[in-house]
């Protein structure tokens, strides 16, 4: 049995379409990554499997039970890392992992037991008892991360757990989680728009895009998907005409891509294809302003399969930075 | 159960934080209960009255000595002479007396010949306390002014005698059941269904609706654990209060219960009736922007301030569906006459379902998804 599947899951808002009939399945053991751009439907995918937004057709098991007609038996089998910090800020780490595993319902010995060895995973032990508002962002993630495994879950759903959080910390976070997968023997559903992140945690990954499932695969074999497997990326003082089909006969290359002035350019061999780029460039007399040469990243998968790169995704307001407007998405 | 007893111990946990809660909720209606209490209701003194004697005659100089007399006793007006009647109108238009006594040309010999004598008060009617105070000083005298000098053998006149059963009440033990329930009202706005709309607005809410709770779990989690900080509020005011106002024997322990009684069952009431109210609201202005008008529709018409009998039909409508002036009657039944429970027994019953309703209303309005 798959520990997630998804079929035909659909949510509209309006005339808006956040998540457009999605299908895919979570094996077991799997770190399964939900990449797309802010505003493709991760979070409204997520609050459908987790039981807070309900679908508008479609369905989804998540552990074997039905997300809306089974719903606590969903939200007893998963732990939730929501994209907005929800720790409270007042409370101390310890009462804010007690408070939740009462709401579990865990008894008083096998609480404490589970809280003490919890804080101890994420390196909180010596803060159990100080309040949260003196915690660092990171801080904060980590005993949320400790707080959603409190009932022990066998499906764990992280949304955007790194965002907002310093190169140092992201690191943390990540070795924590890979950690307590190999510990605990999780499925993790994770979402984000990190590339990097994604490429180092995730077993398999889902692009997303406009509500859309736009790819599939281990990192691995994404990258391998695409043309090329080095990146050019240049950008040249003026632009002949018919520059982009001089550019695609060059040596090795095997796609090009332009936007304004800059050319993106997929290359079999990215040495060859420079020095062929420079000599054409030289004998056209179109002065190179700026070049770059890189293997292929996710990025590139994500902008092969989108057709837009991720930084230049409009940022949707959220609850995370909104203080007063809870944000449907 | 455990779930309730967690969303209860994470809000008074947060509570005991910062108790500024309540001590916000209880300062403001004691403020309010010391300012308006002495404020409204003293007795009015030192009104400024002028007489213009056009008639110079013995009854009118009669009339004007037990006046004067009166006037000096309880020290309500005193009197300044005016020669001319247009300069007194002059210093009435203009504020410096409060009101004109005119003793017309003639009076004299009308009341000798019995003919129906008049004098006239021209009262300064901006400021309806003080022009009532003088009518009422001035109707008061006339009385034993136009009785026979020998008093009949028999009298045919009824006269009223009142008698008080309670002890003097001062307008500040008036002011002080509604007082209580303005400390249990104000601290259910700012510790009632706000608390979950601040949660909304935090994202917190996320954190808690992904576990297994219920709905009425978490309703009755929120609403005892605002009850629970309403009915402080309540406590301290139901004590301080008392003092303050000069409850005769205050700390009466019979008394102290079957009050602590209907704080509970206040509390209860108002902090229902504010998540009802505050179930699908998302954005924690709202709330804030409707908090004066609410106090004011539901703390006026209840009568905590004036009584509920002068008030127009569509205010006594108001007063009949609001929560307030059952707790307020039950409050001044208990503190102005200490009466047992059977005096309050239709107040505690109208609270009781009041809770019931709003509690199950906002179970079916209440959304358990974003």
């Amino acid at each position: 049995m798959a520990a997630i599947e998804v079929e035909n899951l659909t949510k509209r808002f309006g005339d808006f379409c956040a998540v457009d009939s999605l299908n895919f399945a979570v094996e077991p053991g799997e770190v399964f990554g939900l990449l797309g751009p802010n505003g493709a439907g991760k979070s409204t995918l997520i609050r459908m499997m987790t039981t807070l937004v309900p679908p508008t057709s479609g369905t989804a098991r998540v552990n074997g039970f039905d997300i809306v007609r089974a719903a606590n038996d969903v939200r007893q089998s998963i732990g939730v890392i929501p994209q907005a910090m929800t720790s409270d800020l007042d409370l101390t780490a310890q009462e804010n992992m007690s408070i939740f595993a009462k709401l579990y319902g865990i008894p008083r010995e096998k609480r404490l037991n589970t809280i003490r060895q919890l804080l101890k995973d994420v390196d909180l032990e010596k803060w159990a008892d100080k309040p949260v508002k003196m915690f660092s962002g990171g801080m904060r993630r980590r005993l949320e991360i400790a707080r959603g495994l409190v009932h022990e879950p066998k499906i764990f759903f992280l949304d955007e757990p790194t965002t907002g959080l310093d190169p140092v910390s992201r690191v943390a976070v990540w070795e924590m989680l890979s950690r307590l997968k190999r510990e605990r023997d999780l499925t993790i559903l994770i979402t984000t728009h990190y590339m990097d992140e994604a490429d180092k945690l995730c077993d398999r990954i889902a692009i997303v895009d406009h509500g859309k499932l736009v790819a599939l695969d281990s990192p691995l074999k994404l990258k391998a998907s695409i043309p090329g497997i080095n990146v050019l990326e240049v950008s040249f003082a003026s632009v002949p005409p018919a520059w982009t089909e001089k550019l695609s006969a060059l040596p090795e290359v095997a796609e090009v891509k332009s936007e304004d002035n800059i050319f993106r350019i997929s290359s079999q061999n990215g040495p060859k294809t420079t020095i062929a780029l420079l000599e054409a460039a030289r004998d056209a007399g179109v002065p190179v302003t700026s070049l770059s040469v890189q293997s292929t990243t996710l990025d590139d998968v994500f902008v092969h399969y989108t057709g837009h790169q991720m930084r230049d995704a409009l940022q949707a307001p959220s609850a995370a930075n909104s203080p007063f407007l809870m944000q449907r998405r | 159960m455990h779930r309730i007893w967690a969303i209860i111990e994470r809000d008074l946990r947060r509570f005991r934080r910062s108790p500024v809660l309540v001590v916000v909720s209880i300062i403001m209606p004691l403020v309010q209960l010391l300012v308006l209490g002495y404020a409204f209701g003293g007795k009015i003194k030192n009104l400024h009255v002028g007489v213009v004697d056009q008639d110079h005659g013995m009854p009118a100089i009669k009339l004007k000595e037990m006046f004067q007399a009166v006037g000096a006793n309880a020290r309500t007006f005193d009197f300044t002479d005016y020669h001319d009647q247009a300069v007194a109108l002059h210093d009435l238009r203009n504020g410096k007396i409060n009101g004109l006594l005119n003793i017309p040309p003639e009076f004299s010999r009308k009341v000798l010949a019995g003919a129906n004598p008049h004098i006239a008060l021209v009262e300064d009617n901006s400021d309806q306390f003080s022009s009532s105070a003088l009518e009422g000083a001035f109707t008061g005298i006339l009385a034993p002014y136009n009785g026979p000098l020998v008093p009949p053998r028999m009298t045919a006149n009824a006269t009223l005698s009142v008698v008080e059963i309670y002890p003097y009440v001062p307008y500040i033990q008036y002011l002080l059941p509604g007082t209580i329930v303005l400390a249990i009202f104000v601290s259910a706005m700012i510790g009632g269904g706000i608390i979950f709309i601040d949660d909304k607005a935090r994202g917190l809410h996320e954190g808690y609706l992904v576990t297994p709770i219920r709905k009425f779990e978490l309703i009755l989690g929120f609403t005892l654990s605002g009850a629970a900080k309403a009915i402080i509020a309540g406590v301290v005011l139901i004590t301080v209060g008392s003092l303050i106002a000069g409850i005769p024997d205050p700390f009466n322990p019979l008394r102290m219960a079957r009050m602590f009684l209907l704080v509970i069952v206040t509390a209860l009431a108002l902090i229902s009736m504010m998540f009802l109210i505050m179930v699908r609201i998302n954005d924690p202005l709202v709330p804030r922007a409707i908090f004066g008008m609410l106090n004011t529709v539901l703390y006026f018409p209840s009568g905590a301030v004036y009584p509920p009998e002068s008030f127009p039909g569509w205010m006594k409508a108001i007063a009949i569906v609001d929560p307030f002036t059952y707790a307020v009657h039950g409050f001044k039944e208990l503190v102005l006459k200490n009466t047992g429970l059977m005096a309050i027994t239709g107040d505690l019953a109208f609270l009781t379902i009041f809770t019931l309703i709003a509690m199950g209303a906002a179970t079916l309005l209440f959304r358990r998804t974003l």
